[in-house]
């Protein structure tokens, strides 16, 4: 990291010294550069969400057509019904971006730190798993949380079910179509998210830094505390990023491993806009989600402190 | 005791990683499963006929060439785009630089579902037939940036005076870009790659809303879930689990020898 950041500021005053007034043609080079991918994104990503602002608006039936008439009542009548479904989706999401945290640390650390020889093999793990088509990991899920099956036993016994279920995150000796299913998939799907952001800025921390907190008479928790995880910050806000944001929207988990009780509100948005076809609810639904993650996101990120990232 | 407050860290970070794996190998271990009714969740017997013939069930194998001629096409469209946008972003001052770089970040920055359902009503709305070209478009935007990122990470970190060496060299400027430039850029570039590939390969939510009647891999298990999983699911996830674990490691070993015969 040193060297890379001496090198920078060594060359920055080298950098093209102006000689002639750059060509028009020259200077239009950056732009033919963006054109066609910004292009792409405007017309496949930008545009979709106007078309679906509109379509929010709307209203009428498939077979009449829909028209726009400015119906914004349509907010407030799917916010309405399908409140549960956003607030589980927020709550599940959330834990597990919190679970995705306290598992990937620990291996982010081992693989930064103490890793040695095996790094490359244990990431070679953390990645692997992604060439398993995700839909078939989460299946096999099914198959390790069934009634009979061996973790489940195993948690019966450890009397951990006892505690979910009074939680109500479990029913009786059951994890298969319970809340407690879903979150494990999302937790699950989305911890290499949390692991590779938190590797490579547990990687970047210079050693030194550490033996420098040994010697001012630094415990290790306290050397964690104070020098190891302050600098792992900007790890820890990618990687909650790229879990919670991805999980919230997840309709895959809670249709494999949960039950009608654990619908999300990917399911509700998936099932309006492809069985029901009721667009403007759907639509109105999917911009209502957009709005609370976009301000969760900013207000995390200004609170959290790194706002280069956007 | 001691021990075990020692190695805390070891012992937890191991156990996560027993988390990540053990859905693998319990994919692994039920390719070799002759289960009796329609899904293949207990295990019933070992049996090798699933190996023998993974392609016996019907579409299956049709989705998988689907996904990969996809997934090829996705990557080459996302990795021209997004590596031109990343030369442009980092070697360039101009204006809306700003706002180009939000409207590449946004796209990582929501919930699937929105882009896929707001794509859904643009191709709607103009009466696209939904299909392949449909699904092609949505997987070169969503991998745009993805490419992007990867590709700014490595030219970011590249020496200007390079490029200025190799024309002071009287390198026409094709020659220090393909000589100097691209080989440069290749690694950041080739990451870019890897990751539009597997992400399209591997998608399932924009897919599922913008495919219309086209089943693709991902499509294909998601309906078997409901119909009943054939044991073959397991040996295509096996043999890509497989397959990646050896090419990964396959490119550390050459990246090691070159850096020997580098030093030597």
């Amino acid at each position: 990291m040193t060297t890379s950041t001496l090198q920078k500021e060594e060359a920055a005053p080298v950098e093209e010294p102006v000689l002639r007034k750059p060509s028009t043609r020259k200077r239009l080079v950056p732009y033919w550069l963006l054109l066609p991918g910004i292009i792409w994104l405007l017309v496949f990503f930008a545009l979709p969400l106007v078309y679906q602002a509109s379509t929010s608006v709307q209203t009428g039936s498939l077979e009449a057509g829909f028209k726009v008439t400015w119906h914004f009542q349509t907010y407030w009548n799917a916010f309405h019904e399908y409140w549960p479904q956003f607030v589980r989706s927020l709550l599940y999401a959330g834990t597990a971006t919190v679970l995705c945290l306290l598992l990937g640390y620990p291996l982010a650390y081992l693989i930064a730190f103490k890793a040695g020889r095996w790094r490359n093999l244990l990431l070679v793990l953390v990645i692997a798993p992604f060439f398993t088509s995700f839909l078939i990991r989460t299946l096999a899920w099914k198959t390790i949380l069934a009634d009979d099956s061996l973790v489940v036993d195993a948690l019966n016994t450890l009397h951990v079910l006892d505690v979910t279920s009074w939680i109500g995150w479990t029913e009786g000796d059951r994890v298969l179509a319970t809340p407690m299913a879903v979150v494990c998939g999302l937790t699950y799907n989305f911890l290499p998210f949390m692991i590779l952001p938190l590797y490579t800025s547990l990687e970047r921390i210079d050693g030194r830094l550490h033996e420098a907190a040994q010697d001012l008479y630094a415990s290790p928790a306290t050397t964690f505390r104070k020098v190891t995880f302050p600098l792992s910050m900007p790890g820890v806000v990618s990687g909650t990023l790229l879990t919670f944001i991805p999980a919230s929207g997840d309709y895959v988990n809670a249709e494999l491993l949960g039950s009608t009780d654990t619908k999300m509100v990917g399911n509700v948005i998936q099932s309006q806009f492809l069985r029901v076809l009721d667009y403007p609810t759907a639509a109105a639904l999917s911009f209502i989600l957009m709005a609370i993650v976009l301000i969760m996101v900013t207000v995390y990120i200004r609170r959290a402190g790194t706002e280069d990232l956007v | 005791m001691r021990w075990i407050r020692r190695n805390l860290v070891v012992i937890a970070g191991l156990l996560t990683l027993a988390y990540m794996i053990l859905p693998n190998l319990v994919v692994m271990a039920f390719s070799f499963n002759k289960p009796k009714g329609r899904f293949n969740y207990s295990w019933q017997e070992f049996s090798l006929d699933a190996w023998k013939d993974p392609c016996g069930v019907a579409d299956m194998c049709e989705s998988l060439s689907l996904s990969l001629q996809l997934a090829a096409w996705a990557t080459v469209g996302a990795v021209v785009l997004g590596t031109m946008i990343a030369f442009a972003l980092v070697r360039y001052r101009f204006r809306a630089r700003g706002a180009i770089n939000s409207l590449i970040f946004l796209p990582m920055a929501m919930p699937e579902v929105v882009m896929a359902a707001s794509l859904l009503t643009l191709f709607l709305n103009m009466g696209i037939e939904l299909g392949f070209w449909t699904v092609l478009i949505a997987h070169i935007m969503f991998c745009l940036s993805f490419v992007v990122t990867a590709v700014k990470a490595r030219v970011m970190s590249m020496d200007p005076r390079l490029e200025e060496a190799a024309r002071d060299l009287y390198a026409g400027p094709t020659q220090t870009f393909l000589r100097v430039t691209l080989p440069i850029a290749a690694p950041g570039i080739a990451a870019g790659a890897l990751l539009a590939f597997a992400l399209s390969f591997d998608d399932f939510i924009i897919t599922n809303f913008n495919a219309g009647s086209t089943v693709t891999f991902p499509m294909f298990v998601w309906g078997s879930a409901q119909r009943g999983t054939p044991v073959q699911i397991n040996v295509i996830g096996t043999a890509m689990f497989v397959l990646a674990v050896l090419v990964v490691m396959a490119g550390q070993i050459i990246t090691k020898r070159r850096k020997k015969t580098a030093t030597a």
